[in-house]
């Protein structure tokens, strides 16, 4: 049976992470039986492992709860949206599927940068909001003082704002009841041209793609076909239904105002993007959705695989990645140092990272990757302009005119102690002030202009370990500004290792080089001879530090006829060559490839 | 024919920088572990599994330790009869206690020598009296200096002494003292071993404190040491061992050269049919009758190359051949030129080894060889 329109609520939860947007979900679920008690886990929306562990939500998911109440049954729609900013292109599609959203700000913290951040963009797609209060179970709580901040901050009524532990369950009804009163009903014409919404594909082996979706207008059923508007592709439709919380249930159709999925033997996620706008191929859609746009990776390495031999295992684990992650792109490439590997890009460096632990863990690969890149664009003199996200591609700088790299608007929020430190952080970033507001007596929020390439290192950890985790952080792309930037090389017994290769700040080369120079120094085990290490920009050695040469690594002592026990010693030694990459003569472990990612602050 | 070693791990005390196995002295406990030794010479019943069909037929008989002497030269004799009895020991085997020289007298040796003994090993580790004590060590070198000599009288000549580099407070100087009374011994072969700081000894807990030599201290101490021991003519045969010509030992060579023992007592290794097995380090478990475990199969390539590079003589690629049926890997062959061009190796003819610098370095290089 159809629920009417009037009895659907389309919704998301929008939070600052760690929030207790997933824990909410979990609740919501439970109460409306949507998940049986006994098949509760924790997270049910956060199905890899990783979101789990990290306790952050990658992908988006949708889920249809029924919902009682004074005699009518609801279909409430909760369409989950990823929380890191990596991934705000997904979030804007989420919203966009919805008329309200659930905002959910933790009772002993308050409001922190991706509350503001998400709210901004709920209210640009004119969402009513249900500002929520959780965590009233630990003894830090202030739901009072968080309420009267929500008022001043960001405008809204909180009087009536649930105050709830979603993780005792507290109160999580009223939550319910306020999605119902305040959320408004979808609109949409079901017998005008299809117009539906795609918020997230996911692959399945045994569907294809997933395609999740908001019907705007119209109406689609198994035997019609699809069309998306962006790429064009047509496919016909197999199977439409809604989303339980572990399963489909196909239905006849899905109609406007309906959250489902539509699947259609579509292979892979690149044809179903998100944002896009389906319609069928019968009676088209004049216009597609405002909003489409295909999201470029902004963040550049290389990955390896540590042995040469799993070349093919990672470009199939690549491939497979890819069937479900639309962002992530690669091409193959060559490097002197690692041989052969991919040019991996990604939307940020967590989604980077994500990858990485995805490739180690999924499919047991183990890799190198080489120092994250943005794209630079390098003016050259004669007036062609190289979009550059690969030091090794980065030209003669005799040729080059000027260079222009990526910013961002980075908005830093925190308790007011610690202005000062992140002041001095943004700065020694390179950042450019442009705001600093009083959001409350002990919450302010500061605004850069940060350059990308600042950001990708390890900005965040610097920000949290500087601020005692207080303080919390989000940006946005604004585009390209002019800088001094130089290509710093790492020579190894005076061999160019390619893959230690940057682009940098010209202020920052000086430090830099000798950072890394220290670092490889402590990182490279020593060998049978000594080991130049030498850092240059353009051919001028700028840091040096010499790897001595190993003297004394000897089983002394007779351990009468234990020889195994010599045995396994020299085994471990040579597992621990095994993660070693050689370099012309030198034997380089992936320990120094990390420990020139994370350079620590100083 | 086989090594025989027997394990006696009984000790006056436990030196702070040893990880040997081995208990505080307990006349009972050693009567038993006697028996029991003696039990498992008769019946092989510990053994049994791993030495079926195995001639037990020995040159080559090592009594270590803890202490061998410390159990009183009457029960080494005791036990080595028991040997001649129950094994075919060959006219002209070599047959060896480790003694520590601040106990042993001219009557120990005069019955050692009855018994058939005709090697010691003395552990001095140093001719200066500070690091000998911080070693644990006490007697001084006019007491071993009577030790050797009571050696010598009762017609056993063909003494070892041990010695170690890179103690604490330990100085070049200072190393020029002990070499200096090494060489006035005139004993024919010397261990040296650098110290390592093994997980469970008393140095280990007080590691902190320990005021060592650094690497290249230690490192320049050992080329030190070699190179005064050679002048004179020892042979530096093995990466810790020097001697006099025809001096080598024996027994520990068939471990470098991966040949066949048989190890009886607690912590005792063998290596006979292919496997490695051993006793667990509990001498009541020996003597309640605790069989001996499997620990590997032994006598691979990778295992025959480790051993035998620790060894001056090195690794011809014709006796490679006769033992394997084929070439030295290639990987070996290639690998080891880097080698020969850092002076870390020699290739002389067909035969590999290392360099006084590269056994410095003997782990770093098997393992890059062997890789």
């Amino acid at each position: 049976m159809r629920t009417p329109k009037k009895h659907i609520r389309n919704f998301s939860i929008i939070a600052h992470i760690d929030h207790g947007k997933s824990t909410l979900a979990d609740r919501l679920l439970e109460l409306t039986e949507t998940v049986a008690k006994r098949d509760m886990q924790q997270q049910i929306l956060d199905d890899m492992d990783l979101e789990r562990e990290r306790g952050i939500t990658i992908k988006a998911h949708a889920v249809t709860l029924t919902y009682k109440q004074d005699g009518e049954e609801y279909e409430l729609n909760l369409i989950d949206t990823p929380g890191h900013v990596d991934f705000n292109y997904e979030v804007s599609r989420s919203l966009a599927a919805c008329e309200g959203a659930v905002l959910i700000v933790d009772a002993t913290q308050g409001i922190e940068a991706q509350t503001l951040a998400n709210t901004y963009l709920a209210l640009d797609h004119d969402l009513e909001l249900v500002p929520v209060i959780n965590k009233i179970d630990l003894p830090a709580a202030d739901p009072e003082r968080v309420a009267a901040d929500i008022e001043d901050v960001i405008g809204l009524d909180s009087e009536e704002a649930p105050r709830v532990s979603a993780k005792t369950g507290e109160n999580v009804g009223d939550v319910l009841k306020q999605i119902v009163k305040l959320v408004p009903c979808p609109e949409g014409d079901d017998d005008a041209p299809l117009k539906a919404l795609v918020f997230d594909s996911v692959y399945d082996n045994y569907k294809g793609v997933i395609v999740y979706v908001r019907i705007m207008d119209g109406t689609i059923k198994a035997g019609d076909t699809m069309r998306m508007m962006a790429t064009g592709a047509q496919f016909t439709v197999v199977e439409v239904g809604k989303m339980a919380a572990t399963s489909l249930m196909p239905t006849k159709q899905l109609c406007a105002g309906e959250v489902g999925y539509i699947t259609a033997s579509i292979k892979t996620v690149r044809d179903a993007r998100v944002g896009d706008t389906v319609t069928t191929a019968e009676n088209p859609a004049a216009e597609p959705l405002e909003g489409y746009k295909k999201v470029n990776p902004m963040v550049f390495c290389g990955i390896y695989p540590a042995d040469g031999a799993d070349y093919e295992a990672l470009k199939e684990a690549l491939e497979k990645l890819q069937l479900n992650d639309a962002a992530l792109s690669f091409e193959p490439e060559t490097s002197g140092a690692l041989g052969f590997g991919f040019r991996c890009g990604f939307l940020g460096l967590l989604h980077l990272e994500i990858i990485q632990e995805r490739l180690e863990r999924e499919y047991n690969l183990d890799l190198v990757s080489t120092v994250p890149s943005v794209i630079y664009k390098i003016h050259m003199r004669g007036g062609e302009v190289l979009e550059i996200d690969n030091p090794t591609k980065y030209p003669d700088p005799a040729e080059i005119d000027y260079s222009e790299e990526p910013m961002t608007d980075a908005h830093i929020f925190s308790p007011p102690e610690f202005v000062g430190t992140i002041m001095d952080l943004c700065q020694e970033r390179r950042g450019f002030y442009k705001d600093m507001k009083y959001l409350s007596a002990d919450r302010v929020e500061l605004s850069y202009d940060l350059p990308l390439n600042e950001i990708i290192y390890d900005f965040f950890d610097a920000l949290k370990s500087r601020t005692k985790g207080y303080a919390s952080f989000d940006y946005e792309l604004k585009g390209y500004a002019r800088s001094n930037l130089v290509k710093l090389d790492v020579l190894l017994n005076g061999d160019g290792i390619d893959a230690l290769s940057f682009i940098i700040h010209s202020d920052k080369a000086y430090g830099r080089a000798r950072k890394i120079a220290e670092k490889l120094k402590d990182n490279i085990p020593r060998q049978q001879f000594e080991i130049p290490v030498q850092i240059a920009v353009g051919g001028k050695v700028i840091a040096r530090e010499t790897v001595k040469a190993l003297r004394k690594d000897v089983l002394a002592k007779c351990y009468g006829g234990d020889i195994t026990r010599k045995k396994k010693l020299l085994e471990k030694q040579k597992e621990g060559k095994k993660r070693m990459r050689s370099f012309g003569t030198v034997e380089v472990p992936q320990e120094a490839f990390m420990a020139i990612l994370k350079l620590d602050e100083q | 024919m086989k090594g025989l070693y027997i394990h006696i791990p009984f000790c006056r005390s436990k030196c702070p920088y040893c990880d040997f196995y081995s208990v505080p002295r307990n006349d009972a406990l050693i009567e038993k572990y006697c028996d029991a030794l003696i039990d498992e010479i008769e019946t092989g019943r510990r053994t049994k599994d791993f030495t079926e069909n195995s001639d037990m037929s020995f040159d080559t008989v090592y009594f270590g330790g803890g202490t061998p002497s410390v159990i009183g030269a009457e029960r080494l004799g005791r036990i080595l009869e028991c040997i001649r009895k129950n094994y075919t020991i060959s006219a002209d085997a070599e047959i060896t206690a480790e003694c520590n020289p601040s106990t042993v007298d001219d009557e120990f040796f005069i019955n050692l020598s009855s018994y058939g003994f005709n090697r010691i090993s003395l552990g001095m580790q140093s001719a200066v009296d500070s690091e000998r004590h911080s070693l644990g060590r006490l007697a001084d070198k006019n007491k071993v200096l009577s030790v050797i000599n009571s050696a010598r009288k009762s017609g056993i000549t063909n003494i070892s002494l041990d010695v170690m580099l890179g103690v604490p407070s330990q100085t070049m100087e200072s190393l020029d003292e002990t070499v200096d009374f090494l060489l006035d011994t005139d004993v024919p072969h010397i261990s040296a071993y650098m110290l390592s700081i093994e997980e469970g000894t008393n140095f280990h807990k007080r590691q902190d404190s320990l005021v060592l030599p650094d690497e290249d201290a230690v490192c320049d101490m050992y080329s030190h040491l070699a190179q005064r021991l050679t002048q004179q003519g020892f042979e530096h045969y093995e990466i810790s061992n020097f001697a006099k010509s025809g001096f080598e030992s024996r027994h520990n060579l068939k471990y470098w050269e991966c040949e066949e023992y048989l190890g009886l007592g607690a912590a005792a290794h063998s290596f006979i049919n292919g496997k490695r097995f051993f006793f667990e380090r509990n001498a009541e478990a020996f003597i309640s009758g605790d069989t001996a475990v499997f620990d590997s199969y032994g006598g691979d390539s990778e295992e025959f190359i480790m051993l035998a590079l620790r060894l001056k003589k090195g690794i011809s690629a014709q006796d490679y051949y006769k033992r394997f049926g084929c070439s030295l890997p290639l990987s070996f062959t290639e690998k080891a030129k880097a080698f020969i061009t850092s002076g870390h190796m020699t290739l002389d003819g067909d035969t590999y080894s290392l360099t006084q610098k590269g056994m410095l370095i003997s782990n770093y290089i098997i393992s890059n060889l062997e890789d």
